[in-house]
């Protein structure tokens, strides 16, 4: 299994695609922090204009932490395109060049082939959040410097600077596993489709969609609401709300691997019965 | 001996669709075996089965004397194949796809086989270019080498000279005899131009519709039927019209200003030959006309008659 993995991670990072992914991390991160740079105190200001009357502020709130904060919103939209982009070519790549030909005709099995491709994947969405961590932590630091987080939600969170670093950790290693749910689902339609467009196009409509869905008719769709997966994925802000407990963030994780196991299951089921016509 | 395939009562259907309809065959060891068939007969079907690509819908598969469907590992590893047109990782070297190829075959001293295998096609010199840079033919060849990575017993080769000029059809077709006569390699392969098989299979199997037509010894079989020939004559017109006067008048099919054309057996050629010199009659030249159609024509033919 490890001989699979490190082959399918050497094709993966032989591909100029899997580049686009770190390089827009990296505009995307830059983007971010020159721009709050140079119109922080403008944003800052819309954000605490109705509180401002009611609060002193103290310090610097313009710092690493909001930033990496920020940052971490990518993580909706911008981040999975990224990780769909490689794993949604995984499976349907190879229908597509005709190299399943040349693969499963050696003495591998299907299903170690499927796995060993699927943590491949997973391992690039780690280091694409990894780069993502590392870059906002390390450019915020040497633009903005250390101070407390102000998180304005509903309500008004501020955490010390000392009580955040855990906070970021977990929120990182969450936005992993959101990660790892969009792998699967994109590794999932890679395995039903013989050419990769349609998976890449297909896990963000997909997300988006359902987003839209269980957010406009929360009502409709009453407590099904709550075993979307896509009501997850952005559940890393849970670590930066003072209100909530280790259950929610503990209901979030396992929504997400029940549909991880889930998609990769299908994946498996399927893809061991599939005729290889290409 | 077990034979080195053998299929029984196989079939495959894509919905109302009968690709493979009740198919048996044998290859034996050191064959080189024709896979005949025109094109949309079953034979990439047959073939994807035989290499647990495609599942068949009844029927067994034995490579070696195992079950294909029970012993996958075992018989794979003995097994190397090339199907259809040789598609690769484009973005990398020929020598890189051959060590993940080999790599997944668990080859040992997997650098030395590679630059072996290279050289026995002729591709070392452009080993370390990516494969996006070779021509049809350079990857018809690297897709004998890959079939070559794990010394098997046994390759297929599913319409290797498909796309190629003249010179690289004959060179995969010397290819092919030097690996089955020199390397002991048995062989199947397929094609849908009976002359290709004629010129290298000791044995073939020629379907249709997914269905056996007839299997045996190539030479026997190509020369059990009549075939077409072409007598090329100094004067046709005047040829034409004596022989329209002869017993050999029913044997004529068709003729144009160059050619007339006799529906004859092989051992007919050299009385027919003997017949028009003895008339005066100058030849030019005797041509072999004998496309896959008819011979396919010709078989189901005899098949009704019988």
């Amino acid at each position: 299994m490890r001989k699979l993995v490190s082959i399918e991670l050497f094709k993966i990072f032989s591909k100029p695609r899997t580049y686009i992914g770190f390089g827009a991390v990296i505009i995307i991160v830059l983007a971010i922090e020159f721009g709050i740079l140079l119109e922080g105190d403008t944003m800052v200001g819309i954000i605490i204009q109705n509180i401002k009357d009611r609060f002193i502020f103290e310090g610097n709130i313009i710092n690493l932490y909001l930033v990496s904060y920020i940052i971490l919103n990518t993580l909706w939209i911008h981040v999975p395109i990224l990780v769909a982009l490689v794993t949604g070519d995984m499976l349907a790549g190879e229908a597509n060049s005709g190299t399943f030909r040349l693969i499963l005709t050696r003495p591998i099995s299907r299903v170690q082939l499927v796995l060993a491709k699927f943590i491949a994947g997973w391992i690039y969405a780690v280091l694409l959040v990894a780069v993502m961590a590392i870059l906002s932590i390390g450019i915020g630091l040497i633009l903005f410097g250390p101070g407390d987080l102000l998180v304005v939600t509903n309500k008004v969170n501020i955490f010390s600077s000392n009580d955040l670093l855990w906070r970021f950790a977990g929120a990182y290693a969450y936005g992993v596993l959101s990660m790892t749910t969009v792998a699967a689902l994109s590794f999932l339609l890679s395995s039903f489709a013989d050419n990769s467009i349609g998976p890449i196009i297909g896990t963000v409509a997909m997300i988006i969609g359902i987003t839209i869905i269980s957010t406009v008719g929360a009502i409709l769709l009453g407590p099904v609401n709550q075993y979307i997966f896509t009501s997850y994925l952005p559940s890393w802000q849970l670590f930066f709300q003072t209100d909530s407990g280790l259950s929610s963030i503990g209901h979030a994780i396992l929504i997400q691997l029940i549909y991880i196991v889930g998609f990769l299951s299908v994946t498996i089921w399927y893809f061991r019965k599939k005729d290889i016509l290409s | 001996m077990d034979p080195y395939i053998e299929i029984l009562n196989l079939s495959k259907h894509f919905g109302q669709i009968r690709a493979v309809d009740d198919l048996s065959m044998k290859v034996l060891p050191g064959d080189i075996y024709g896979f005949l068939g025109p094109n949309g007969s079953g034979k990439s079907t047959t073939i994807r089965m035989m290499l647990s690509l495609i599942r068949p819908t009844s029927g067994q598969i034995l490579l070696f004397g195992h079950d294909l469907a029970r012993d996958r590992y075992k018989t794979l590893s003995r097994l190397g194949a090339l199907i259809e047109k040789p598609d690769f990782y484009n973005y990398l070297s020929a020598r890189k796809n051959l060590e993940i190829l080999g790599r997944l075959s668990n080859i040992s001293n997997l650098k030395h086989r590679v630059d072996e295998v290279l050289e026995l096609v002729g591709l070392l010199p452009r080993a370390g270019s990516t494969v996006r840079t070779y021509s049809l033919g350079m990857k018809q060849r690297l897709g004998i080498a890959q079939s070559l990575l794990h010394h098997p017993d046994l390759i297929i080769l599913d319409e290797p000279t498909n796309g190629l000029d003249p010179q690289g059809q004959k060179e995969i077709r010397d290819l092919v005899t030097s690996l089955n006569q020199d390397n002991n390699i048995t062989i199947l392969i397929s094609s849908h131009i009976l002359f290709e098989i004629e010129q290298i299979a000791n044995r073939m199997i020629i379907i249709d519709k997914g269905k056996a037509l007839v299997e045996g010894n190539v030479q026997e079989l190509v020369n059990s039927q009549d075939r077409q020939v072409a007598f090329v004559l100094a004067d046709t017109a005047a040829g034409l019209s004596f022989l329209n006067e002869t017993v050999w008048a029913a044997k004529i099919i068709k003729s144009n200003q160059e050619r007339i054309y006799f529906k004859i057996n092989k051992d007919e050629i050299p009385d027919l030959n003997a017949f028009l010199v003895g008339h005066k009659m100058q030849i030019f030249a005797v041509e072999p006309v004998r496309s896959l159609e008819e011979f396919f024509l010709q078989i189901t033919e005899d098949e009704k008659v019988s």
